[in-house]
């Protein structure tokens, strides 16, 4: 195979999962319209709850709502991841994922591309979602804005990755409610993206422990720290191998005919 | 404390006299109310680079006019004391009468009017004499103190009394009050001395008066989204020299307020530390300080993108910042 065969099929399945994302306006918007109801309406009665601590990356005190940003942006990320991961499932049952897997490139190439291209679309809504934010007041150094541009699509990796590993466990469709409550909500609740971690650590030793390393935290910090330029070596650390992690155990894991084989007979 | 503009050609002196010598930082001295001493704050590397001992409670500061002496409100040392900044040492005290809050000093560089906060007294001590020339009946728990640019008037706060207090300098006399809104703080004239603007710590207003009738002529609200209106309690008042813009730190609200100067159109909210108290330009008025006195911090205001920069932690309760080149 010649590296324009692999560009191709990157291309490809880029252009399919764009197309259905410019198809799906409703699905943008509610990708919109979720982290904005938290930063417009939930940070909004936390305004000054914050503020009284200095904590990196910030030199000074800061409001609610631009410590809750990351957090909202790296929100974006996971549903989507999530919703990717219910893509997989929806293209196993509808028969779909058989025309993708005909390729005679390699599967997890195909596998990764698929998670690049949704990772992609993601950062999309992450700059609309950060650009209605900045009109709102939120407005990090314009460079952070570029900065942070890698470390949102390592955590749009990251999070597609686990999202792909879940749905290799998942049967069919309707368990997808499940992902819902056990997954994504955990992940975020649990994490760095509400409240920091000192205060966390006020809450509760295990509280603490458990945001401390969850993967979601290390996701949202990384990007809170670039979008003020800094690099956050342990973050980094932790969503590189994370996503390594991931990455091989969905490959490793991926089934195509999943979801058929548990088709009832005569469906 | 207020902080005499100096005229831009004397600063490009200052600088020129500074010759071949090595490069010297504009510093800022921030008094610790509970530390007994001063923080020094490199301004260009916006980082504490002493600290240097002084009486007890140390609160209002001001600067003499060639800012080589700082003079400091040492509260509960019932004291002024004067500090060389060369050398950072306490040169001598001057008589203050009892409690000592804030002060000015008048532009001939002699006079020093103090507030006695427990004694209901101005007190006039000349700087050069150590003498107590007046001690003049204000109301009650004096507070705030500015003298206007042509040095011709002197003017007190007091918190109980909510009054301003006009005093003629030639006959150091009581000439005039004017009811303010509740518990006066900080006033400050405008450059040219036509306005004199006055903080009310508990009415939440800034009155503005006319310094010819000495009558309010507009009274500025604040209203910070999220923020209860209790907390909105006015302090520190400092103008740029340009008329453009005025600052007024809103205590607990923890956040400093930008007015427009002319239009008295109050322009954002920014947020700083916990209890914001007294604040200084620094020297060519690109940065206000502010000091945070809860959280014992001093934040960093970038007047023309107005953002706070940079809060930087110093002692325990800073209450006033003065700035030298």
């Amino acid at each position: 195979m010649t590296p324009t065969a692999y560009l191709h099929c990157l291309v490809g399945i880029g252009a399919r999962e764009w197309r259905r994302f410019v198809q799906q306006r409703s699905r943008f918007f509610s990708a919109l319209v979720r982290p904005l109801l938290w930063l417009v309406v939930f940070a909004a009665g936390f305004r000054a709850v914050l503020g009284v601590s200095i904590m990196a990356p910030y030199d000074t005190y800061i409001l609610y709502e631009v410590y809750i940003t990351p957090g909202l942006c790296c929100m974006i990320l996971l549903f989507n991841g999530m919703q990717g991961s219910l893509s997989m499932v929806y293209d196993r049952e509808m028969g779909s994922m058989k025309v993708l897997l005909m390729s005679p490139l390699p599967r997890p190439f195909l596998l990764l591309c698929k998670v690049l291209a949704i990772a992609l679309v993601s950062l999309v809504q992450v700059y609309a979602f950060l650009g209605i934010a900045w009109l709102y007041g939120i407005q990090p150094p314009a460079m952070g804005l570029l900065t942070a541009l890698p470390a949102l699509l390592l955590v749009a990796m990251m999070l597609g990755c686990l999202g792909l590993l879940l749905a290799n466990g998942i049967r069919q469709l309707e368990n997808f409610a499940g992902v819902m409550n056990f997954v994504i909500f955990p992940l975020f609740f649990l994490s760095s993206a509400l409240y920091p971690l000192w205060k966390m650590r006020e809450a509760g030793p295990w509280l603490y422990w458990l945001c401390a390393h969850n993967p979601f935290t290390q996701g949202v910090e990384l990007v809170r720290f670039a979008l003020y330029r800094e690099l956050a070596a342990a973050p980094l650390a932790w969503c590189l191998g994370l996503t390594l992690v991931f990455a091989l155990l969905a490959v490793l894991t991926f089934d195509p005919r999943r979801g058929l084989w548990r088709r009832p007979a005569g469906a | 404390m207020r902080r005499f503009p100096l005229p831009r050609h004397l600063a490009l002196a200052a600088l020129l006299s500074l010759g071949a010598g090595p490069a010297v930082a504009e510093l800022a001295y921030v008094s610790n109310e509970k530390d007994d001493n001063l923080s020094v704050i490199d301004l260009d590397r916006l980082e504490v680079v002493d600290t240097i001992a002084v009486g007890k409670r140390p609160r209002g500061l001001a600067l003499s006019s060639d800012r080589r002496l700082l003079y400091i409100c040492a509260s509960d040392s019932d004291t002024v004391q004067v500090l060389d900044l060369a050398t950072r040492e306490i040169l001598h005290e001057l008589p203050s009468g009892e409690d000592p809050e804030q002060f000015a000093l008048h532009p001939n560089d002699r006079w020093l009017f103090i507030a006695n906060e427990d004694d209901a007294l101005a007190t006039v001590v000349d700087t050069r004499s150590r003498q107590v020339l007046a001690q003049i009946d204000v109301g009650v728990e004096p507070e705030g103190m500015a003298v206007s640019p042509d040095g011709r008037l002197a003017v007190n706060t007091s918190e109980t009394t909510n009054m301003v207090h006009w005093i003629d300098v030639e006959s150091l006399a009581l000439v005039d009050n004017t009811l303010v809104d509740q518990r006066p703080r900080d006033l400050v004239f405008n450059a040219d001395g036509s306005l004199l603007w006055v903080s009310a710590e508990i009415g939440g207003t800034v009155s503005i008066i006319d310094v010819a009738s000495r009558e309010i002529r507009h009274k500025l609200r604040f209203a910070i989204r999220g923020v209860h209106p209790d907390k909105v309690q006015p302090v520190g008042v400092e103008l740029t020299d340009d008329g453009r813009y005025a600052f007024v730190a809103l205590g607990p609200a923890n956040h400093v307020a930008i007015v427009d100067a002319r239009s008295y159109e109050v322009l954002d909210y920014l947020l700083v530390g916990r209890r914001a108290w007294h604040m200084a330009f620094d020297t060519d008025q690109r940065r206000l300080l502010v000091t945070n006195g809860v959280s014992g911090d001093v934040s960093v205001i970038d007047i023309a993108e107005r953002k706070v920069t940079k809060t930087l932690r110093v002692g325990r309760f800073p209450w006033d910042v003065v700035v030298t080149p």
